[in-house]
């Protein structure tokens, strides 16, 4: 490979194929995304916009393709012809730059908010033990939870520790967060307080690739919205277009269902 | 309460469809006491009745001899084979737990051949009875002289002789190596009742296979493997009488040799070695109680209330169920 990578370009993703068994779920993916834009990728269940973004963080090892944050390759390098896997330790360093905020939350049960959100800040030593809970403070402060800091997660609402767990994926300043269906899991009342976190984020001009089913939201908030039906993008562009004019038959299909 | 209540329609209620409610609304203005369950006591004062007699029984019935009890309980061959018992099991409880750790993630391991050497290393000591094993190691040293260790096949740098061991680095050695394989399953099965997203939320975090391990997945993971584990202590607190086997002088193992060379005091011996098991096994049942309670931080489950907080609200509930009067909690 002689080309280098594009260090402009925040996140891109070229011919990404990924298949579970006899079962392709990745087809082929490409992706272009710049620096503070949101991209929200929608598309059927089963279509693949989950293991897509699983593999931007290398949760899933694509077996073709590859990802690229900011003109690094992910989770892979060049050796002549062929893309060999990095080790564990170097894919580790990698997600210290991408956030990532799955649907179910996954907070840390045994430790407190707060102690959650400090966790990836004493883990790789970016602050000593009582500089990174205070910054964990400040960062639930930011979500609206500053003094929830002592609260266990299950002390919490779904939607309060779905904004602690954005406060974690923040706290390493990722250049890059993904959202793995953020509301799905959460009552309806509770879905507004964590879309307004994430707006605010939007706003302050951070990259942000969201796999949603909102779909007002979405065309509230993206600056690209992407339609995947069976493992391919149908459609790509603005919200105006995808979500109000799509050109392609199957996403006005999917739309009309879900709107 | 004594006031009967008084069914006459009530105007001032005409829900819609036009049913009249016919209680007086003074009724639902009411506190409901809970039922009173005569039963219950009726039960209760018959099982403390034979309870007690069982209880007279013991100090009136003159073969439990109740004035050699203390001499025996306090008695230095006695103490000194508690002792025994005690570092038996304490040091064979480390070592099983260390070996256990290593023997579980073993088995978690996706390398082929370190879960099929921990699964066999599992299945061979589950396998054998322990008191095979206790001789087994104890004539280890007619196959195995010495263990070095070395080049394979080469020079060897530094080796032990194990005809030196003595009676109880052997006990804890096979008592170790039979409580690892048990300890390991109920490892496993604490790490395995870990969320799958827990480790995926800390691999999206680039946290380190082995602050994974200590933050995260044993944390949650010793909720489950504690009462499992105190189960297994208590059991390894039993097992340890069979270090009779390599000649070591135990608990069980004094209390066999008084009561032959004492036969005109057996029961009184009997009851010193009960009363000791049953003693090391309550001090054990505290600790797991503590543990358990400190690892169930951020659990859904309220906390279990300490032995003083149980009592409390047991004589403040059963006492205002049974007068019928409710108590206020305030003050208490």
């Amino acid at each position: 490979m002689t080309t280098t990578l594009d260090t402009a370009v925040a996140l891109e993703i070229r011919n990404a194929h990924k298949s579970f068994g006899p079962r392709e779920v990745l087809k082929g993916i490409d992706l272009t995304v710049l620096p503070g834009d949101v991209v929200v990728i929608l598309g059927p269940s089963g279509s693949g916009k989950s293991t897509l973004l699983r593999t931007i963080n290398h949760l899933e090892r694509p077996d073709l393709g590859y990802v690229a944050v900011h003109g690094e390759l992910i989770g892979v390098e060049v050796r002549g012809d062929r893309l060999h896997e990095l080790s564990q330790r170097a894919v580790r360093r990698q997600r210290t730059r991408i956030g990532f905020v799955a649907q179910s939350f996954n907070l840390f049960p045994n430790l407190t908010a707060r102690d959650n959100v400090a966790e990836p800040l004493i883990a790789h030593k970016r602050l000593g033990k009582p500089a990174a809970r205070d910054r964990a403070i400040e960062l639930l402060a930011k979500v609206g939870l500053g003094d929830r800091g002592d609260a266990y997660p299950r002390q919490l609402s779904g939607g309060q520790q779905q904004r602690v767990a954005i406060a974690r994926s923040l706290a390493l300043e990722p250049s890059l967060v993904l959202f793995d269906e953020p509301t799905s899991a959460l009552d309806p009342e509770l879905v507004g307080e964590v879309l307004s976190v994430i707006r605010q984020l939007a706003d302050s001009g951070t990259t942000l690739v969201i796999v949603t089913h909102e779909i007002g939201f979405a065309r509230e908030v993206a600056d690209t919205a992407v339609f995947i039906d069976d493992g391919v993008i149908v459609e790509q562009g603005p919200p105006s277009q995808v979500l109000d004019n799509p050109r392609q038959p199957r996403t006005r299909e999917f739309l009309s269902k879900v709107l | 309460m004594s006031e009967p209540v008084t069914l006459k329609p009530s105007p001032g209620i005409a829900p819609a469809g036009g049913h009249v409610s016919r209680l007086d609304p003074q009724v639902a203005q009411r506190r409901v006491t809970p039922r009173l369950r005569p039963w219950r006591w009726i039960v209760s004062g018959a099982v403390l009745v034979v309870l007690a007699q069982f209880v007279s029984g013991i100090f009136t019935n003159t073969h439990y001899e109740w004035h050699k009890f203390w001499p025996y309980f306090t008695r230095e061959s006695i103490l000194d084979g508690v002792l025994v018992t005690l570092q038996v099991v304490g040091l064979s409880a480390v070592f099983g737990l260390v070996l256990g750790v290593v023997v579980a993630l073993g088995r978690l391991s996706t390398n082929p051949l370190v879960s099929s050497l921990a699964w066999a290393y599992v299945w061979f000591f589950r396998a054998l009875p322990l008191p095979l094993l206790l001789i087994i190691t104890f004539n280890f040293s007619y196959f195995y002289p010495r263990l070095g260790v070395g080049i394979p096949w080469g020079p060897v740098f530094a080796e032990v002789k194990l005809s030196t061991l003595t009676p109880l680095a052997i006990a804890v050695i096979a008592l170790g190596l039979n409580e690892a394989a048990y300890a390991a399953e109920v490892i496993r099965g604490g790490i395995l009742s870990v969320e799958h997203g827990q480790i995926e939320a800390a691999n999206a975090l680039g946290l380190s296979r082995a602050r994974q391990l200590r933050r995260v997945v044993l944390p949650q993971a010793l909720r489950s493997i504690v009462p499992a584990y105190g189960n297994q202590l208590i059991g390894l607190i039993k097992a340890s009488s069979l270090v009779y086997y390599v000649s070591l002088l135990d608990l069980f193992g004094t209390v066999f040799v008084l009561e032959s060379r004492h036969p005109e005091s057996l029961v009184p011996i009997l009851i010193v070695g009960a009363a000791w098991y049953l003693l090391l096994t309550a001090a054990l049942s505290v600790v797991q109680f503590y543990v358990e309670r400190f690892f169930a931080r951020g659990s859904a489950h309220a906390l279990p209330a300490t032995p003083v907080q149980r009592l409390r609200r047991f004589t403040v509930d059963s006492w205002g169920r049974f007068v019928g009067v409710r108590l206020t909690r305030r003050g208490f």
